[in-house]
């Protein structure tokens, strides 16, 4: 913007700002320094406003961004900085075991969450926006499973899974369904969907409430049109509410996708990867590996190796939110 | 005939018992789901050793409640000083962020110096990276500056995702601010500074708090940078330290486990409860941009 009515070069009033090229007489006496001239550009105090988060995301951001690539090919240890090994670390960890498991958890983690995620929240976003009784207050509480901290609400889930006093497992003996006691977090299978179902829990809120936000946009008239052209609710729902709503779920999924791919502390709490490895994710095993463990390279390789599973998430929503955009005739 | 019927304008076209099974029985599914594990951390909290290890009578209810739990974290434990712990870096961490964040965002959308779009941009990348790919070379950072293991290692380290969220936030927040109200102010020689401070940041006030509670939330419920960046019990923060300091071994205490999960929820909670609006338009409004 070139023509930005905002651009003041000097704090002369009225007429320094009116025509910045007529210095009078008067004005030319008190002219400002270099200092403060630079201080009142717009570059000038534009830069100068975002010193503070500059410094604070350089040195706590950039930099540590750019130490972990290097990590990554070290051989740095806990106490000692490393050796350049190359892609040593990489090699060594396409041949482990154990992260190749962790790479098919995350993996499994992620879409099978996200799924389930998107559904029930979507469900969710659809009750949420009929006219119900305590409309504000049921909006509310919905969402505390999103505010209250995850590796608190971890430790309730600990105690609803634990495997001799699990609540679930005494209703469902009480029911008749089973005879003995679900280990929940014991058996490999049942500790993956265990730690999923903990962490579609907590991620349902989110999901459901942004898209609340984007149902709230979608004009009445347009249901009203479809029904009065004979659409059924799934004929509207279908071919009205999801084309419309198609851009908010891109971002909001993305985040889910992000947040739930680098999940640390559920895991971290409930299982601490175990049983057999079974529920490890890239974000626990590097944990171990790095911290517990102390082969600091080894685990900012396993921590870098997620980053093109991430940008390929972000760059699919990025297309597919600018296709979604072009087919609607939007110009974004 | 209907099935889910999203518009408000014809929920009329439902009869009662049909709304019952589209609307309500599911609704109150959910509710159940989403709040149970918070009633059985509660009920938890209360109940006796005697009951809680029983596998007779009803689980559901408590028949003897007792403090005893509590009495137990808050006097044989340093919860009372994780608490603080949380409180101060949470706050600490906040008020920073929060300043940075004000003048990172008035700068960008605002004085649209040469490079603002791609610091806009950039802000956006740095929210999208996540702690768990950033904490191990944050700790080789930390020990270098010799931050390592104190209360500043949380109090520098939690901007890093409260700085972009937040200018991410504001930045919204001011592009709503007219244009012509700042040109007024100009035209009458106001500087830059009193424009930020007498008119941009009252007409945000609701932004400023959005993004607040929003630092302030995600900075109590932090957990690998605490984990990570602090190892003596009494600098600890609540999540961490129930979760690494109240486990002994393989003997669970629940009662005191559950107490501290209450404990430590219920601060976020009552602060949320408080500001519901603000965190779903903050919440929302950061999705939307």
């Amino acid at each position: 913007m070139a023509a930005d009515p905002l651009q003041a070069g000097s704090r002369t009033p009225v007429a320094g700002s009116v025509s910045s090229t007529g210095v009078g007489p008067q004005e030319a006496a008190r002219r400002p320094g270099a200092l403060s001239r630079f201080v009142e550009s717009r570059n000038g105090l534009g830069l100068l406003f975002m010193l503070p988060a500059a410094v604070l995301l350089l040195l706590f951001l950039t930099y540590p961004l750019g130490l972990g690539v290097w990590l990554g090919f070290t051989d740095a240890k806990i106490g000692r900085a490393g050796q350049f090994v190359g892609l040593e670390n990489f090699e060594f960890l396409l041949g482990d075991a154990v992260t190749r498991l962790a790479l098919f958890n995350t993996l499994f983690y992620t879409i099978v969450a996200s799924v389930l995620k998107f559904l029930l929240g979507l469900w969710l976003a659809l009750l949420l926006n009929k006219h119900l009784p305590f409309k504000t207050f049921l909006r509310a509480v919905v969402l505390l499973p999103w505010i209250v901290p995850t590796a608190l609400s971890a430790i309730a889930f600990w105690w609803i899974y634990d495997a001799q006093f699990s609540i679930i497992s005494w209703v469902l003996l009480k029911l008749g369904l089973i005879d003995r006691y679900i280990d929940f977090l014991g058996d490999p299978w049942n500790a993956r969907f265990s730690t999923i179902a903990a962490n579609v829990w907590r991620g349902i809120p989110f999901v459901a409430i942004s898209l609340l936000a984007g149902l709230q946009t979608i004009s009445p008239s347009l249901y009203e049109a479809a029904a009065i052209d004979g659409a059924t609710a799934w004929q509207r729902f279908w071919n009205v509410t999801l084309p419309l709503l198609t851009p908010i779920i891109a971002v909001v999924m993305t985040f889910s996708v992000l947040f739930t791919f680098t999940d640390f502390q559920l895991i971290y709490v409930l299982t601490r990867g175990g049983p057999l490895n079974a529920t490890h994710l890239m974000a626990t095993l590097s944990f171990q590996r790095a911290i517990s463990g102390g082969a600091m390279g080894e685990g900012a390789a396993i921590a870098m190796a997620m980053v093109p599973f991430l940008l390929a998430a972000i760059l699919f929503s990025y297309f597919g939110l600018q296709r979604r955009a072009w087919q609607q005739g939007g110009d974004r | 005939m209907s099935e889910s019927n999203e518009s408000v304008g014809m929920d009329f076209l439902e009869t009662r018992s049909h709304r019952w099974v589209t609307a309500y029985l599911p609704m109150l599914l959910f509710l159940f789901v989403l709040l149970f594990p918070f009633y059985w951390m509660t009920i938890t909290a209360f109940k006796p050793n005697a009951e809680l290890l029983s596998r007779e009578g009803n689980p559901f209810w408590v028949v003897a409640p007792t403090l005893d739990h509590f009495r137990k974290l808050l006097f044989d434990t340093a919860y009372p000083e994780w608490l603080l712990n949380t409180m101060l870096v949470a706050v600490i961490a906040t008020v920073v962020s929060l300043f940075a964040a004000v003048f990172a965002a008035y700068s960008i959308e605002r004085l649209r110096f040469r490079g603002a779009r791609a610091t806009g941009l950039a802000i956006f990348m740095a929210y999208l990276i996540p702690p768990s790919i950033l904490f191990i070379p944050l700790a080789v950072v930390l020990q270098s500056f010799g931050l390592f293991n104190t209360r500043w290692a949380l109090v520098f380290t939690y901007p890093t995702f409260l700085i972009p969220f937040c200018t991410w936030l504001l930045m919204g927040y001011f592009r709503t601010i007219p244009y012509e109200l700042e040109e007024c102010a100009l035209i009458d020689g106001a500087s830059r500074w009193q424009i930020l401070v007498k008119i941009v940041l009252p007409l945000a006030v609701p932004g400023l708090i959005s993004a607040g509670i929003f630092a302030f939330t995600l900075s109590w419920n932090e957990f690998i940078y605490a984990l990570t960046f602090v190892s003596d019990s009494e600098i600890k923060t609540v999540p961490v330290a129930v979760v690494t300091e109240l486990v002994e071994g393989d003997v669970y205490h629940w009662g005191p486990l559950m107490a501290g999960a209450l404990l430590g929820s219920l601060p976020v909670a009552l602060f949320y409860s408080f500001f519901v609006e603000y965190y779903v338009a903050g919440m929302t409004g950061a999705v939307k941009e």
